[in-house]
């Protein structure tokens, strides 16, 4: 029996294909896809302020709601953060890269892999509470603003409207340290992997024709690296979105995306609207997936 | 010609590394601190004293650990065995639509986990599907068969397609070859995959808060922690175990990926 299915298999290559393809595919599409269509379905129903009863009609209702003003601005802060943290990590991000990717060797470059690895691969949590310990009030911040007589300036930072707060980890610029921080490593393993295809031949070339580093740099590095930026910041940018714990753990009561989609589901149990909430995530990461794929960000990733 | 690192490189690249092993090292001091209540810097005094409390004083730890390892092994199993068959079928096949089917393997860590999360919940609620381990695992296993599957992907691409030719010529079947040949070369990049699977499962806790209903994995323990403190170091104790649980198999998954590559160049 097993020499007839395997000559069936040599015979018709697309009857192996599609045999194993067939398991792997129905998960994705009942488990994952299914469960998207009835979070879509979801967000066109409608939540009866007065009975606050879910009516299972079809309505565009729950949509206008996410144009109110309040939830505007929950949309635009989130879309700010997760911008900010990106450039942010790209800059942070490209001097270990470059360095990884160019200049350590050997057992440094090994090193140099695992000491990224290492805190992208640590538990979620564990680095959102090391940022609690350092921002935190009584921390090693203001240990060291105070042993270095700049207490000042962390006070006067403070106290900037919007982005301040009673302390760092009640602040926007804690919430924004933390996202920085917990996506940094995922900015620098594509900015390296693009670095390090870039051929040899076109820096010696560049150098022999008489080029400066900086000339270099900024002529055949950079732009060869930006898929890898890019790849990057599919990451920094998704993961900032959709992320509720971080805010809610460090940072102030103005709310962002993931945190309004978990009270309106949870507490509030209007699941129309936080269905409603999780599309503004979709449209924005169908709209980057697809500029990034046209730039070629996937092949870096 | 290879010059070597300019002195603004060398500070940011070590700068940026610092940056992210500082904190990591903060959990590890703050794990011997002795003032309980509050995050002062630089600890007051050091102990022991909350690792023997974490084992002896701390029975609500047990459970949630437990039930993590349990979910993380049975998620990977399921990963393994998926994301294999979805890498094997896409590595060499072509077909139309297949770019589209490649998007959709990697759609469940392209978006944010929230969107999984809560889109599993209401799948859950329309089916009238109570919470249990396997609601979990259902949430788990759909982000753990991307990461098997992207591993297992790379692998089989370079899998050299002379040395399978050559075992159907001497008349190994279908299933021989893959025993003899395909197998052992993969092998590897599948214990790497199932590793990271396995690390990925045992810390996540965006999804899970919407697929665990009452029941409290590790994270969602911790979470609790960090929202209504309770003996604070000892939530650092359980981050530095929880940080052991995933190092080691990241690390070992770093060396089986990196032999499987020597071995090919």
């Amino acid at each position: 029996m097993f020499n007839t299915l395997s000559d069936l298999f040599f015979r018709r290559p697309k009857a192996l294909t599609a045999l194993l393809l067939a398991p792997p595919l129905a998960w994705i599409v009942i488990v994952y896809i299914g469960s998207l269509l009835a979070l879509l379905l979801q967000s066109f129903y409608h939540l009866d302020d007065f009975s606050g009863v879910i009516l299972h009609e079809f309505t565009l209702s729950t949509y206008a709601e996410l144009f109110d003003q309040s939830n505007v601005q929950i949309i635009l802060r989130t879309i700010t953060m997760a911008a900010l943290v990106t450039l942010a990590s790209s800059v942070v991000a490209f001097p270990v890269a470059y360095y990884a990717a160019r200049f350590a060797r050997g057992k440094w470059k090994a090193l140099f892999y695992i000491a990224v690895m290492m805190p992208l691969w640590s538990s979620y949590l564990v680095k959102i509470y090391a940022w609690k310990l350092i921002l935190a009030k009584e921390g090693i911040v203001s240990w060291v603003a105070t042993s270095l007589h700049i207490s000042w300036l962390l006070d006067a930072l403070l106290s900037v409207p919007v982005i301040g707060g009673s302390s760092l980890s009640f602040s926007y610029i804690g919430t924004f340290l933390v996202f920085l921080y917990i996506w940094l490593p995922y900015m620098i393993l594509p900015i390296q992997a693009a670095l390090e295809r870039v051929p040899h031949d076109y820096v010696e070339a560049a150098a022999d024709l008489g080029a400066t580093q900086a000339q270099i740099f900024r002529g055949i590095l950079l732009p060869l690296a930006l898929p890898g930026v890019i790849a990057g910041s599919i990451f920094t940018f998704s993961l900032t979105l959709g992320d509720y714990i971080v805010p809610q753990i460090v940072g102030n009561s103005r709310a962002m995306i993931g945190q309004a989609v978990y009270t309106l589901q949870g507490t509030a149990g209007d699941i129309p609207l936080a269905a409603a909430f999780t599309v503004v995530p979709m449209i924005i990461m169908g709209v980057y997936l697809t500029i990034a794929k046209r730039m070629g960000a996937f092949d870096a990733l | 010609m290879r010059s070597d690192a300019s002195w603004p490189l060398k500070i940011a690249a070590t700068c940026g590394l610092l940056f992210l092993h500082i904190p990591l090292a903060l959990i590890m001091l703050y794990a011997f601190t002795t003032e309980e209540k509050s995050f002062q810097f630089p600890p007051p005094g050091l102990t022991l004293h909350w690792f023997s409390a974490a084992w002896f004083d701390r029975p609500d730890i047990w459970p949630p650990l437990f039930l993590s390892l349990k979910v993380a092994a049975i998620a990977t199993g399921l990963a393994l065995v998926f994301g294999t068959l979805g890498a094997a079928a896409l590595a060499r096949a072509t077909f139309y639509g297949k770019d589209q089917l490649s998007l959709l393997f990697i759609l469940p860590i392209a978006l944010p986990g929230i969107i999984t999360g809560i889109a599993l919940r209401s799948a859950f609620d329309i089916m009238h599907l109570p919470f249990s381990t396997w609601t979990i695992i259902l949430g788990h296993a759909t982000f753990c068969i991307v990461v098997v599957y992207n591993n297992a992907l790379a692998r089989f691409r370079r899998l050299q397609g002379n040395m399978v030719e050559a075992s159907m010529d001497l008349g190994a079947n279908s299933f021989q070859t893959f025993r003899f040949i395909i197998l052992p070369q993969i092998a590897s990049a599948l214990l790497a995959g199932g590793m990271l699977a396995f690390a990925l499962s045992f810390d996540e806790v965006i999804v899970t808060t919407f697929t665990a209903g009452q029941q409290e994995t590790l994270p969602i323990w911790m979470l609790g922690e960090l929202i209504r403190p309770r003996q604070r170091p000892v939530t650092n104790v359980v981050a530095i175990i929880v940080m052991a649980v995933t190092f080691v198999p990241v690390l070992c998954a770093y060396y089986f990926t990196r032999e499987g590559e020597s071995r090919k160049t």
